[in-house]
């Protein structure tokens, strides 16, 4: 695919966030305000992570379902050890993210060396994240600890009144370095050639294996990450958190431009996804009128839209290409 | 016709995961005090076993359609969400509209297979991938279904539709005589009609099926279908059971569940292969885990872990890699021999 059709995807995601933004902005009071800005990044920023580690897997060809669960167990970790067992807040986040990041690490391992589909282990993994947290603790666990809300005030002053928080600047610093690893690191290509075609980058002889437990370890640390900023921004652990987030996070993978049979995308488009997400919640929110299960249909619509625009131009590349071969 | 010699027993497709079901049971009968107990009262049976089926057939019912479509190499991931509608409708039928019976099954149904025949045309037609195509009705059945209901979990009376859900005919659950049904005509449709060989053929390779002359699109297209309408059964009787369509939680994860249930019975994601009594005997093992946990008293979370477990060890006893490991083992025990 040629440098513009491939971006297509992309471009017509930003132009429906654009349209997005400006119809809510037109139609609601004080919706065009910088507070709403940042409150769309602070209250998406656990969704937006877990679908920044979705999008290296799908790159790749894979899926991550294990997503919400491993969010929700890190959180319900984080709180009870601060909380039960009186661990520095520090200490906690730190064991909770090598926690999540070993579930990543060991599924990946499950998928590539004992071949069994990402789909099956990642469902197990959800089952299993989620029987932990409501083991650990079967109702949500409030963190009352003043150096877990010191960390969670933390931000960058902006203006008089308003701060960036530190759950959006962590998003956005995991948006950068995704970035950073996917367009200009050694491992972050070869996401791509596994995802475009795994016998290929074999043939190649990029290290399959190793780019495979890589994409799921990502996805793990991600996950973790989220329940991090999910204990920061509700100041509590909850085991039932992030309950059908592995699909809004696809969704968002894929309203961003990113092919599900991987290989074709990338993080940018994920955070223009995420933001789709957060401004037609938002906008649902602002209205008062409608029913908050607009947004289901909103994004399962969207979703649609994507999928069939993408079909589309696959599809006309691929004749093109079958022209050029047999003229 | 070549005369075949008979397979031995434990390398039938089926043996495996009937054999773990009854491992189950008979563990279950000879530790859990009262499990294997089933007695007549007011002329229906009662005890574990047929609780577990009642249970399970659901999830027994989704199974059937599930395998059709995995066999096709597919994937239902919107089965939770069309239950939703079904169940939907139907309560809505009941309270708002006092709609007769005949109406208050079949409208659900129909929009059940409306919405496979959707998920159908957009794999075939859109050539969508599987996972994709029924991830929107995913992500936005549910979200309709809540419009249906305006957002209410809407509870109703209605004896004869109540029936559904917690009835019994001569003294077997209703539920029970709706899978067999459901099961019988599906497995009649596949093993007398060439059509079983047609979806494992459409599975094994769908372009060798298409050039063979098998009606590719056709036949994909109403295995959605059927998922539909076997969602929309399992819909009406999980809303028939609690008298009441609780839209956000009906069918909350069962896809996963109908899914794990139909490669525990021994059929191949990646297609060719449809075992249908082997996913009925998976569902039924994912029910018996989770009953025998409530009967220890041991909660609902740890039923979760253990699933997963048990998930991940039925996938690597049918992984070729662990296999090859295995028959190399039962070889070397032959040659000893």
């Amino acid at each position: 695919m040629s440098l513009l059709r491939r971006n297509i995807p992309l471009l017509a995601s930003v132009a429906v966030y654009a349209a997005l933004y400006v119809g809510a902005s037109l139609a609601y009071h004080h919706f065009c305000s910088l507070r709403v800005l940042i409150n769309l990044f602070e209250e998406n920023a656990p969704l937006g992570l877990t679908a920044v580690g979705m999008t290296f897997v799908i790159l790749a060809g894979g899926i991550d379902l294990s997503v919400g669960s491993v969010m929700a167990l890190c959180s319900i970790v984080i709180a009870v050890l601060i909380e039960q067992h009186g661990w520095h807040p520090l200490a906690a986040l730190a064991l909770a993210l090598g926690l999540s990041t070993l579930l990543g690490t060991g599924m990946g391992c499950i998928i590539h060396y004992l071949q069994i589909a990402p789909f099956i282990v990642t469902l197990a993994g959800m089952f299993f994240a989620r029987g932990l947290a409501l083991i650990i603790s079967v109702e949500p666990v409030p963190i009352r600890a003043a150096g877990h809300a010191w960390l969670g005030g933390l931000g960058i002053p902006l203006t008089g009144q308003l701060d960036i928080p530190i759950t959006a600047l962590v998003f956005l610093g995991a948006l950068f370095v995704a970035a950073y690893v996917t367009v200009l690191t050694p491992i972050g290509r070869s996401v791509y050639a596994l995802g475009g075609d795994e016998e290929a980058a074999l043939l190649m002889g990029l290290r399959i294996g190793r780019t495979k437990v890589f994409v799921y370890t990502v996805s793990g640390f991600c996950s973790g990450l989220a329940g991090v900023l999910f204990t920061l921004y509700q100041s509590a652990g909850n085991p039932s958190a992030g309950v059908g987030m592995e699909l809004d996070a696809i969704a968002a993978v894929v309203v961003g431009g990113t092919l599900l049979t991987g290989g074709v995308g990338g993080v940018c488009g994920t955070l223009i996804g995420v933001l789709i997400f957060g401004t037609i919640q938002t906008a649902i929110i602002f209205d008062g009128r409608l029913s908050s299960w607009w947004t289901r249909v909103a994004i399962g619509t969207l979703l649609l839209l994507f999928v069939l625009l993408q079909r589309a131009l696959t599809s006309a590349t691929g004749r093109r290409k079958a022209q050029h071969v047999s003229g | 016709m070549t005369k075949q010699t008979p397979l031995a027993l434990w390398r039938r497709p089926t043996f495996w995961p009937v054999a773990l079901l009854a491992l189950l049971w008979l563990l279950n009968a000879a530790l859990t005090p009262n499990f294997a107990r089933i007695e007549v009262r007011d002329g229906r049976l009662f005890g574990s076993l047929i609780d577990v089926i009642h249970r399970g057939a659901p999830v027994m019912l989704l199974a059937v359609g599930m395998t059709l479509v995995i066999a096709m190499r597919g994937i239902d991931l919107s089965v939770g969400s069309v239950m939703a509608m079904a169940g939907a409708v139907a309560a809505q039928l009941i309270a708002v509209h006092d709609a007769p019976l005949a109406v208050v099954v079949a409208v659900p149904l129909v929009v059940a297979a409306a919405a496979g025949l959707w998920n159908g045309l957009l794999v075939t037609l859109a050539g969508m991938q599987p996972i994709v195509a029924t991830l929107i009705l995913l992500v936005a059945g549910r979200g309709v279904a809540q419009l249906i209901t305006g957002g209410q979990i809407t509870t109703f009376e209605r004896p004869a539709f109540q029936f559904l859900g917690t009835g019994a005919l001569l003294g077997v659950p209703f539920t029970l005589w709706l899978v067999a049904g459901v099961t019988l005509l599906v497995g009649a449709l596949l093993r007398l009609t060439p059509l079983g060989l047609y979806v494992e053929s459409i599975g094994g390779n769908e372009r060798a099926a298409r050039l063979a002359g098998v009606r590719v699109r056709a036949i994909k297209v109403a295995g959605y279908v059927l998922t539909g309408l076997c969602a929309g059964l399992a819909g009406l009787i999980a809303t028939a059971d609690i008298k009441a369509a609780d839209v956000s939680n009906c069918g909350l994860y069962i896809e996963l569940d109908a899914i794990l249930a139909v490669v525990l019975g021994g059929t191949s994601l990646s297609g060719g292969r449809a075992r249908m009594v082997g996913a009925l005997a998976g569902a039924l093992i994912m029910q018996t885990l989770t009953t025998t946990m409530l009967m220890r008293g041991i909660g609902q979370e740890y039923a979760l872990v253990i699933k997963a477990v048990v998930a991940l060890l039925v996938c690597l006893i049918y992984t070729p890699r662990f296999r090859g490991a295995l028959q190399r083992l039962v070889g070397r025990e032959v040659h000893a021999a």
